[in-house]
């Protein structure tokens, strides 16, 4: 990746090399870096274990896991997927281009950006020996409700402290990620005039500091609920566990526009470049990003439809969620705008990012259709929603990570990557995806309910479908893999500026950049 | 913090993150094992919580000394600033989840629960209460006007004691500075001790019910960081009495003051939320 030659001035000391250059370093393009492998490792894993569900899927009947077992793959599935894959990624996208768009020097704290990373694997190491544990992993699904998970053993607890570290790293890492931001731009960089992906990630951070807080809270209620006989979720005692999903919703919704925001950033910054011309509205897109944000707040019951909520409340939610559509809505108007008459190629990142823009768009359609209160009543907890976070959050988040994987890896490593090998990727995931996640909207409907190893027949088809889908889509990111591991041992040279109409600040350096960069910031006009 | 550097502080790799998360990592470990009752557990949460007292004074000592050496731009003190403000609001919120579960559970529901025929037909919704469910021989609520009153005005004052200290600081005079501090403490830890003393003298535990809960878990953690914040507090004594904090560079302090002044706001929502309505 980066070089350890670089210019020095007085307040430099020699980097280790070697496993401790990663384990001490504070710069932020090394921890970009191992924030990216750890996600792509956990990306894998977790896939994986999506796999071994769809393998049980297959078929009715159960064929290879226990019922508990299948329980622990779903749940992990999730938590992995989200806190390990999804979120790291984006975080290792902000470490490598937020100073490098704002023409800063580095993050605002520099070693307390490697703490943020290396609490990661401190929390995976919890995560993952909670599967070997007495009684297995946590297996009530990713959200934990109780009194399950008041029930659950071990691995509960462990699954709880986990994710108290996994919040602490993003929290710490938000600190860093708003503080560089406000106070660490080039001269002449007002606000208005900073890269639109680097808006999407204040605005994250500052979603992130709100939430996992609450998180926190409500992990926290579960654990003494747990063992020193506080009654948070215990009716008996006066609780409510309903209260448990209002407290871990209010964090859970900002949660998945957390997964979402930086995701739109990375659309703004592709498709303009690939269409030659500049982002439509940018206003509108900073306006809506925090609209979306702001909104997030009022949203959360929607995922408690049918806990048996007084109708009013339930109107409430049902119209700010639909409100919350509009924003969302002048997003992609505003990317289709940008196309518009552009000067339009497609290499790899510019497929992954329009393929984004349609299919997340389907994914906000499926919402839109949870969000009317009677239809959810129907469709919660079936694979309607299955296949309405898929679309948003792999046709949505991972595909826009794909999508800033082959338009940064030019300028991470100085090699262009196979670019017939990063088509024939799209083309793989997005036809595999849409094979595997499409027929889930029908088996909902149909009324297939989620989290279940076995089903009713009438139900095979469909997941027959899936199941194939579904490993063309897994074997395909080993494909992905392939491709980035051989753009980091060599390929055709990059170039300072590959892409010919990119406009952010580092494409003015050399691919790949100096280990330090813009230690005197550059002016922008 | 003498020198106005125009570099902005780019600290060298450090181990001192590692050491953090494997702190984090044994704590956490230990916590788990104590919790469901393994031998090891209680050593494995003290072994974790010396690795990480080691990581608090080394890492602060670290950051401490490139202070006083002059390595902090103005550019590094705002940022300071900034970090030091967002950590604030991200406790804030934490309290703010158990607030909510405060109200949700006073009128929500304990109502319905009262409201409801099943289960419990007999129950009748009031607050506080240990909940339809368990039954307790004595429930003794806290009252307002006797300690918890008297440690309203001990938290207030020390709000003022600090801000004495501050302006202390300001006008070069150390005396004033020390004196305010010590107070600060002094009152910090008296609030402490009375509520332990609370603590004991309760007519109620945190498992009697949904009041029991609400009350220990929100002052507890009150408590918790009310200690925090002593502790940090007599750091900056221990800095002051060294030297160190000059009349215009002293964020240091500040940032203990800023955290020492949402304690309090914290008690005062307490007070009002938790011991008087």
């Amino acid at each position: 990746m980066s070089t350890t030659t670089a210019t020095h001035h007085d307040e430099h000391h020699s980097h280790p090399t070697g496993l401790m250059r990663w384990v001490t370093t504070t710069n932020h393009k090394d921890i970009g870096t191992l924030y990216l492998w750890f996600s792509f490792v956990m990306f894998l894993f977790a896939g994986s274990m999506a796999m071994l569900i769809r393998l049980e899927l297959f078929q009715p009947g159960l064929q290879f896991v226990q019922p508990n077992v299948f329980n622990q793959l779903t749940t992990l599935h999730g938590l992995i997927m989200i806190f390990g894959a999804i979120m790291p990624a984006f975080v290792g996208f902000a470490n490598w281009q937020v100073p490098l768009m704002i023409g800063a020097p580095d993050m605002a704290f520099p070693r307390l950006n490697n703490w943020s990373f290396w609490l990661l694997p401190a929390a995976g190491t919890l995560l993952i020996a909670s599967i070997f544990v007495p009684g297995g992993a946590s297996a009530g699904g990713w959200t934990m409700y109780p009194p399950l998970s008041i029930q659950g053993g071990i691995s509960q607890d462990m699954t709880i402290l986990a994710l108290h570290i996994l919040g602490i790293s993003s929290i710490v890492g938000s600190i860093n990620i708003i503080t560089t931001i406000f106070n660490m731009r080039a001269p002449g960089m007002t606000l208005m005039k900073m890269p639109i992906f680097v808006w999407t990630w204040l605005i994250t951070a500052y979603l992130l500091i709100a939430a996992m807080p609450v998180l926190a809270g409500a992990l926290t209620m579960m654990i003494t609920d747990r063992h020193f006989g506080t009654s948070f979720f215990n009716a008996a005692g006066g609780g409510d566990p309903v209260m448990y999903q209002h407290i871990f919703w209010f964090f859970g919704h900002p949660e998945v526009y957390i997964m979402i925001l930086p995701a739109f950033g990375i659309l703004s910054t592709v498709i303009p470049t690939f269409s030659r011309k500049p982002l439509f509205g940018y206003h509108a897109m900073v306006w809506a990003t925090a609209s979306i944000a702001l909104l997030s707040f009022v949203v959360w019951a929607h995922h408690m439809f049918t806990v048996g909520m007084p109708a009013a409340a339930q109107v409430f939610f049902m119209y700010t969620t639909m409100l919350i559509a509009i924003p969302t809505g002048v997003k992609v108007f505003n990317w289709v705008a940008t196309m518009w008459k552009g000067s339009l190629t497609f290499e790899t990142p510019m497929l992954f990012s329009v393929a984004v823009v349609c299919l997340f768009t389907i994914g906000g359609f499926s919402g839109l259709v949870l969000a009317i209160v009677p239809v959810d009543i129907q469709l919660q907890d079936t694979y309607y929603v299955v296949a309405h976070f898929h679309y948003v959050l792999f046709s949505g988040s991972a595909m826009a990570i794909m999508s800033g994987v082959y338009y940064w890896l030019p300028k991470w490593t100085g090699h262009m990557y196979d670019e017939k090998l990063g088509q024939w990727h799209f083309w793989l995931t997005t036809i595999a995806f849409n094979v595997t996640f499409f027929p889930m909207h029908f088996t909902g409907l149909a009324g297939m309910p989620r989290r279940i190893p076995d089903y009713a027949l009438q139900f095979a088809e469909f997941n027959m479908i899936s199941s194939i889908g579904a490993f063309v889509l897994g074997a395909s990111q080993l494909l992905f893999l392939y491709i980035v591991i051989k753009c980091i041992r060599g390929g055709a040279s990059a170039g300072d500026k590959p892409w010919e109409s990119a406009d952010t600040l580092e494409w003015t350096l050399p691919s790949p950049p100096p280990y330090h960069t813009f230690e005197t910031p550059p002016v922008v006009k | 913090m003498n020198q106005q550097t125009q570099h902005y502080y780019l600290p060298a790799p450090s181990y001192w993150p590692i050491i953090a998360s494997t702190a984090l990592l044994t704590l956490a470990s230990g916590f788990v094992l104590f919790l469901n009752h393994f031998a090891p557990g209680p050593y494995v949460m003290v072994a974790g919580a010396l690795i990480l007292a080691y990581l608090v004074f080394g890492w602060f000592g670290v950051v401490i000394k490139e202070s006083v050496g002059g390595l902090f731009s103005r550019q590094v003190d705002h940022s300071f600033r900034w970090g030091m403000g967002w950590f604030i609001y991200s406790e804030v919120m934490f309290f703010v989840a158990f607030f909510v579960a405060l109200f949700y559970a006073r009128n929500v529901a304990v109502p319905w629960l009262g409201d409801t025929k099943l289960l419990w037909p007999h129950f009748v919704a009031h607050w506080p209460t240990v909940g339809p469910g368990i039954t307790e021989a004595s429930f003794t609520p806290m009252k307002a006007w006797g300690i918890p009153a008297i440690n309203t005005l001990i938290l207030l004052s020390s709000g003022a004691t600090v801000t004495w200290a501050h302006w202390g600081l300001i006008k070069n005079n150390r005396t004033q500075l020390k004196i305010g501090l010590i107070f600060t403490i002094l009152l910090g830890v008296t609030f402490l001790g009375l509520q332990a003393h609370e603590y004991a003298e309760a007519g109620f535990s945190i498992k009697s019910g949904i009041y029991g809960t609400t009350f220990f878990m929100l002052t507890g953690f009150h408590g918790l960081h009310v200690t925090l914040g002593a502790i940090m507090l007599t750091v900056i004594l221990f800095r002051v009495m060294a030297g160190h904090f000059s009349a215009e560079n002293h964020f240091g302090f500040e940032a203990v003051a800023w955290y020492w002044h949402f304690v309090d706001v914290v008690w005062l929502l307490l007070f009002v939320f938790v011991y008087w309505l």
